[in-house]
């Protein structure tokens, strides 16, 4: 992160939303006239149920795209803590779904911060915005781009879907406030 | 403006502004965004998509649409590649420009999805029968997929000859910013060979039989010249911090890439490593490589095979200086430490390799 180089991994279930997070973080990236890359994990495991995308976000022309210690994970189930907790670079930050994922053991060189993003998504009334709730949360602790980037990149992809942009909005605040109360 | 596309569809994207109205193929992962996109968008440009039963199938269709001076192009990866290999070769004889889009990975046989470069000898030596070349192009990134799909239409409609872009399955499926500038084609002759009616002229046959062997011979003869030409014109590269290397590497596409990387990891060491990335996978640019060779004390060639690249390299170096490999197979690629691990141990002798 020092070097001006975020390299990120987004990891859950397919369904939970973590390639369209990664999205959105490579959308803002690029309105940011930032350098980005976006890959998903598109082989077997795909077909396993599980799905994750690494997104490197740059101030410098990108060599290798592909990421293989993030400085930022996210786990949104088990199975990906499992997988991934060893890659995350010493003193990055794994944000871990503590809803469905339960306190397993950890790592003392990184950080874990555990939030409830389903139960939070279902306060606002939506489970499956729980992904944005935790970009919400990334995007209190660790933030790479701006607020108001972000939010636009949301509202683009949307499309012309004005009701999905505020509910992703209203998610996204609700991430930043519960991180901003929490931690 | 920039926008943020996957690499398969800024393929298909870019091959509909430089004029393809007609795509034949056969979905397999990781190339499907291709034939995706096209069932999507060919309709709207005024074009069509066909689904065909088989690459078999898909590669005639090729053959018959380009035939008849269209422009087309499939898309595949690997696997359908290979089934793909006998009408290259019929393509290549009849003379029909057309585009091919390979999206390599792992094999050999059903193989897996992962990325890989091990369809290197295919591609550049011709998996078909016959003496026959494809121009072969190899982008590393989201844009020079963009940038040399455009071109690959107008380099196949000068040679009459057919052109390949060949990817990994990381470079089919990543996204990066992409633009669509105006592009500046070639001057390009009428297609005044094509089988596209003959109405007040002569009938045009596009056949690649001939029941003699001397007319074989000079047929293969004229073809022969036109390899030969196309070697000469056609070879395309692209250096990073070449200038004052002691030491360099030569990767294409997502290799290349990653060894972008490990040489900036070996320049903060103070060694003076730099990447030689060919463009053309044939021609091979051995011009580009060959004025660096009186500089380099040792090559390193960076895979995504068992290492088949690095046989062009070593035809190259010939003996001048040591030529190393560094290579991960099967659908795995190196972390950028890998190569800077493999480059020390195999070029400085140190390190655990």
């Amino acid at each position: 992160m020092t070097s001006g180089i975020t390299k990120y991994l987004f990891a859950g279930f397919g369904g939970q939303g973590v390639l369209f997070i990664g999205k959105v973080m490579a959308q803002a990236a690029m309105l940011a006239k930032r350098q980005v890359t976006w890959i998903p994990a598109y082989g077997p495991e795909m077909r396993g149920g599980t799905a994750n995308c690494s997104v490197i976000i740059s101030n410098k022309r990108i060599g290798s795209p592909t990421v293989g210690k993030p400085d930022i994970a996210l786990v949104m189930n088990e199975a990906s803590y499992q997988k991934f907790i060893a890659s995350v670079v010493p003193g990055g930050t794994l944000y871990v779904n503590s809803s469905i994922v339960p306190d397993l053991q950890g790592r003392d060189d990184i950080k874990i911060v555990r939030v409830p993003v389903n139960d939070i998504a279902h306060e606002i009334g939506e489970a499956k915005v729980a992904n944005i709730v935790m970009l919400g949360v990334i995007q209190a602790l660790t933030p790479t781009l701006e607020d108001e980037i972000l939010i636009k990149a949301l509202v683009e992809l949307a499309g012309k879907k004005p009701e999905l942009a505020d509910l992703n909005s209203r998610a996204f605040k609700a991430g930043i406030e519960y991180a901003q109360k929490h931690f | 403006m920039a926008m943020l596309m996957k690499g398969n569809e800024a393929i298909a994207e870019a091959a509909i502004q430089a004029g393809c109205r007609l795509f034949y193929g056969y979905p397999i992962t990781p190339s499907t965004e291709i034939p995706e996109y096209m069932s999507k968008k060919m309709k709207s440009s005024g074009g069509t998509y066909l689904q065909a039963e088989s690459e078999v199938a898909a590669i005639n269709m090729v053959y018959g649409a380009g035939a008849v001076g269209e422009r087309v192009m499939t898309g595949t990866s690997s696997p359908g590649f290979s089934l793909m290999q006998e009408g290259l070769s019929y393509l290549f004889a009849a003379e029909i420009p057309c585009v091919i889009v390979d999206v390599m990975r792992s094999g050999p046989g059903l193989g897996g999805l992962g990325p890989t470069q091990a369809d290197y000898f295919q591609l550049t030596k011709g998996g078909g029968h016959g003496d026959y070349h494809s121009i072969v192009l190899a982008p590393a990134s989201v844009q020079e997929m963009v940038d040399l799909t455009k071109e690959a239409f107008d380099i196949a409609d000068y040679y009459r000859n057919l052109v390949i872009v060949a990817v990994d399955g990381i470079l089919g499926q990543m996204m990066e910013p992409v633009e669509f500038p105006p592009y500046q084609g070639r001057k390009l002759s009428p297609k005044t060979w094509a089988a596209s009616g003959a109405e007040g002229r002569p009938k045009n046959n596009v056949i690649s039989y001939y029941l003699t062997p001397d007319l074989g011979e000079s047929e293969n003869l004229r073809w022969g010249q036109k390899i030969s030409l196309m070697k000469e014109s056609e070879q395309r590269f692209s250096e990073y911090l070449m200038d004052d290397a002691e030491f360099a590497f030569v990767a294409f596409g997502t290799s290349a890439r990653i060894t972008e990387t490990a040489v900036d990891m070996l320049r903060e060491e103070g060694l003076k490593v730099g990447l030689f990335r060919p463009v053309s996978l044939w021609p091979f640019p051995e011009k580009g490589l060959s004025a660096r060779l009186p500089q380099i004390k040792g090559w390193m060639s960076v895979e995504l095979s068992s290492g088949q690249m690095v046989e062009d390299v070593k035809l190259i170096v010939n003996g001048q200086a040591p030529v190393g490999l560094c290579k991960r197979q099967g659908g795995m690629t190196p972390e950028p430490e890998e190569v800077v691990d493999a480059f020390k141990k195999q070029m400085l002798g140190r390190g655990q390799g």
